[in-house]
């Protein structure tokens, strides 16, 4: 007898969890959308690491951070903060000025527009995904 | 038997921004952001500024041929001494581009102001009590406690200024009272100069 194919059953925290991604979609979708236009994983890639976060993060609230400063701040070593400081300098998003102080040489970083640009993006990505996985009360 | 099941699961991509990772990066965000302005709100010349017109007051005060003269001085100071704070507290942090309103700054100032109104509030009942020969030490050591509070969401240095402060203060209660201005002299004046000066000097003005 050929009957109807049997739908397998479902249970109802699984239909639950089922009806919760389909609400959730516009906001995954925003997610998504951060990464895809203009090389935004790129960008995302080179900001989402800590010390570089941390350099985007410190100068989006100040001028300028002399090296020493930004050393402080982020507690990393002299090597560390070179690395990723001029890696974010190839990218553009700061720019590194350097002067003598007191006959000491002085390296200041300031943050680009296309820095700020950069961070205000990542902001607006990792507010994206918190609100997306945000757990429905 | 290689376990396939568990290679796989190594292989695998694991999802690069959870919720969690999110949120942590946010919160870095923010502590390093506060972090930053603890080099921007705090004015080292603005302190010096204080510790000169201290020393002018204490010069002042030893004119005064009575106590509550003297000590009249030393509060005049002390309201010509928050004014120039707040200002230059005001001149750097917009220099900086940093909201006083916010973050570390914002703490800065609340933590000052527990011990600095007890401070006061002990030296006003002191007054009214005749006690005026501990004034000086109130002021001291109240003043003292307040900079290390608020040194907490600062540079280092003003922790260990405030620690100055309190030990002039600890002192103040144990000299006679004609060394009293002198001591005054010496902490206002003395501590907030050299202090000021390596502020500015270290920390961007």
């Amino acid at each position: 007898m050929a009957g109807k194919p049997r739908e397998p059953s479902v249970s109802g925290a699984k239909r639950r969890a089922r009806g919760n991604a389909k609400a959730k979609k516009p906001e995954f979708k925003a997610v998504i959308g951060h990464l895809r236009d203009e090389g935004g994983a790129e960008v995302f890639r080179l900001v989402n690491e800590r010390v570089r976060l941390g350099i985007l993060s410190a100068l989006a609230v100040t001028e300028f951070l002399s090296f020493a400063d930004l050393k402080q701040t982020l507690g990393v070593t002299d090597g560390n903060l070179s690395i990723h400081a001029r890696k974010l300098e190839e990218a553009e998003f700061i720019s590194c000025e350097k002067t003598f102080q007191d006959r000491r040489p002085l390296t200041q970083y300031t943050l680009t527009p296309k820095g700020r640009a950069a961070f205000e993006r990542y902001l607006g990505h990792m507010e994206a995904l918190i609100k997306a996985m945000r757990k429905p009360t | 038997m290689p376990n396939f099941k568990e290679g796989s699961r190594k292989n695998a991509k694991e999802p690069l921004h959870t919720h969690d990772h999110a949120l942590s990066q946010l919160q870095y965000i923010r502590s390093t952001m506060d972090g930053v302005t603890r080099f921007s709100a705090v004015p080292g010349a603005g302190i010096a500024i204080i510790g000169v017109t201290a020393l002018l007051a204490a010069a002042l005060a030893q004119m005064q041929s009575t106590r509550d003269a003297m000590l009249l001085v030393w509060v005049g100071e002390a309201v010509i001494a928050g004014c120039i704070g707040l200002a230059a507290m005001v001149v750097k942090s917009r220099r900086a581009g940093v909201d006083l309103a916010r973050g570390a700054a914002r703490k800065f100032v609340l933590a000052l102001m527990p011990s600095a109104l007890c401070a006061a509030a002990v030296s006003l009942a002191l007054a009214v009590h005749e006690q005026t020969l501990l004034i000086p030490a109130v002021w001291l050591t109240g003043y003292g406690s307040a900079v290390i509070a608020a040194g907490t969401h600062s540079v280092p240095t003003i922790p260990i200024m405030g620690a100055g402060f309190v030990v002039a203060g600890l002192a103040a209660l144990f000299v006679i009272p004609e060394h009293q201005n002198a001591l005054l002299a010496l902490a206002f004046g003395g501590l907030h100069i050299a202090f000021g000066v390596h502020i500015a000097r270290h920390h961007g003005g």
